[in-house]
């Protein structure tokens, strides 16, 4: 598993026009990658199974175990497969090398928020299903000082 | 009774966001239900949601502040409807409802709480809450707008964006993914359906619910700024010349880090940001004014001009 960095290079580097197809491969297993990171920042295997055929939905799966917020990326990862499908079944169409990097697009906004949240994840939280900063510190809810 | 009867006349939370950066959004939807008929009426003496600064701290008291709201709707207005144009507010109201059904100890909290406020409890179900996309979908309908369209969107192609906060998550919205005529957690379309009834053009926009790192603009600028700036070329490479917005956090993140983009990371896209309710105000045929076009932080007034909204 390479540095975020690093995935982050290659994925700008690939020459989606080139060869959609292997473009849509290589961004594919990047982003795979990319929730490899935050399983693995969680303490867990990175499954090898799939989901509707896709290992990047079994790892987005795997990485909301225990932390729902992660769900917010949900949306993203079936649009990564989507759009790798749309590149890799329809491979004569003639938007194939738009889709690509349309492709390319959504595959770096996986690997921002999973940067991103990895880098913050100290701070607790902050979105759809946040869990309290002070959970740590057994904080009883609804005694805070304001209240 | 039916929603669209129901809905007729609501209960106005606007939150503290559209008395703030999104004022204009504040303006636009008065503006837009005033001109299709619709009565709001403010939440008096009204309180933060808990936004998400205290619901990081303590949930229980975010599931009280946001009650609040809910109790003084329905035990001193008499109302039924709750409308929250605010993602976030929307969002915090469904949780509170949520968890003031699931959760026993979320309503012992917010009971003490209430009776130390010196105000009735909030009880589950005594309101529903809704979204200013349901509120005009529900009340007025595609067919109703196109009735009343004066200026088309016709010519604009637009990138519906709803933001985290809309769908997520499902357990919280009961009331989508029901089939044909409700939302769709994982494909929302309402904003798209209403924009598309006021001839609008809508492209097809794989980031419509993704991250804007609205949360993180603060302790993590540059994050922020690449996420927006991820979802700002997006929108343009799928052809959009705006993109809709339907949450004060998300269309201020987007002004904002488009400034930024160009300040920090040499990048300029150039795509307007508009909230759906002053694209509808326009083609219902209020003056970009009325509905607070000067207000954004970007400068759309001339691409309103050349549209012919103006």
């Amino acid at each position: 598993m390479r540095p975020l960095a690093d995935i982050e290079r290659t994925m700008t580097a690939i020459d989606v026009e080139a060869d959609p197809q292997a473009a849509a491969g290589e961004l594919l297993a990047l982003s795979e990658e990319v929730l490899e990171h935050w399983v693995t920042a969680h303490g867990r295997e990175p499954t090898d199974d799939k989901r509707e055929g896709f290992r990047l939905l079994a790892l987005h799966r795997q990485g909301t175990k225990g932390d729902p917020s992660f769900n917010a990326c949900r949306e993203t990862a079936r649009e990564i497969a989507y759009h790798y499908n749309l590149v890799t079944m329809q491979p004569e169409h003639t938007e194939t090398t738009h889709r690509a990097e349309m492709l390319r697009m959504v595959s770096n906004h996986l690997y921002l928020f999973v940067s991103g949240k990895l880098q913050v994840a100290e701070l607790g939280e902050f979105c759809c299903s946040a869990k309290p900063i002070r959970s740590a510190d057994k904080h009883e809810p609804g005694t805070s000082k304001e209240a | 009774m039916t929603k669209k009867d129901k809905y007729q006349k609501v209960a106005y939370y606007p939150g503290c966001a559209l008395e703030g950066t999104g004022h204009s959004y504040n303006r636009s939807t008065k503006a837009v239900g005033k001109a299709l008929g619709l009565d709001l009426v403010e939440v008096k003496n009204w309180n933060c949601c808990g936004a998400m600064e205290v619901k990081n701290i303590d949930p229980k008291l975010q599931t009280y502040l946001s009650s609040r709201v809910m109790s003084v709707a329905a035990n001193e207005m008499d109302m039924d409807v709750v409308m929250a144009p605010c993602n976030g507010c929307y969002h915090n109201l469904k949780k509170a409802e949520y968890d003031l059904k699931h959760d026993p100890e979320s309503v012992d909290v917010v009971d003490k709480l209430s009776k130390k406020a010196g105000h009735k409890t909030y009880e589950s179900g005594q309101v529903e809450t809704i979204h200013a996309l349901d509120w005009i979908k529900d009340t007025i309908g595609e067919e109703g707008l196109k009735e009343r369209v004066k200026n088309s969107l016709s010519g604009i192609k637009v990138a519906n964006y709803y933001g985290c906060m809309y769908t997520r998550p499902r357990h919280i919205f009961p009331e989508k993914d029901q089939g044909p005529g409700s939302e769709s957690t994982s494909n929302p379309h309402f904003m798209d359906d209403l924009l598309a009834a006021a001839g609008a053009e809508n492209v097809e926009f794989p980031l419509k619910t993704a991250c804007c790192g609205g949360a993180h603009t603060l302790s993590d600028s540059d994050t922020s700024t690449k996420l927006v700036l991820n979802i700002l070329k997006a929108a343009k490479l799928a052809g959009a010349d705006v993109i809709a917005t339907e949450c004060p956090t998300c269309h201020s993140g987007l002004e904002m880090h488009q400034i930024r983009a160009e300040k920090v990371l040499g990048e300029t896209v150039d795509i307007k940001i508009l909230y759906f309710t002053q694209l509808l105000g326009m083609a219902l045929g209020l003056k970009p004014r009325k509905v607070g076009v000067h207000e954004n932080v970007s400068d759309s007034m001339g691409f309103v001009r050349e549209h012919g909204l103006a």
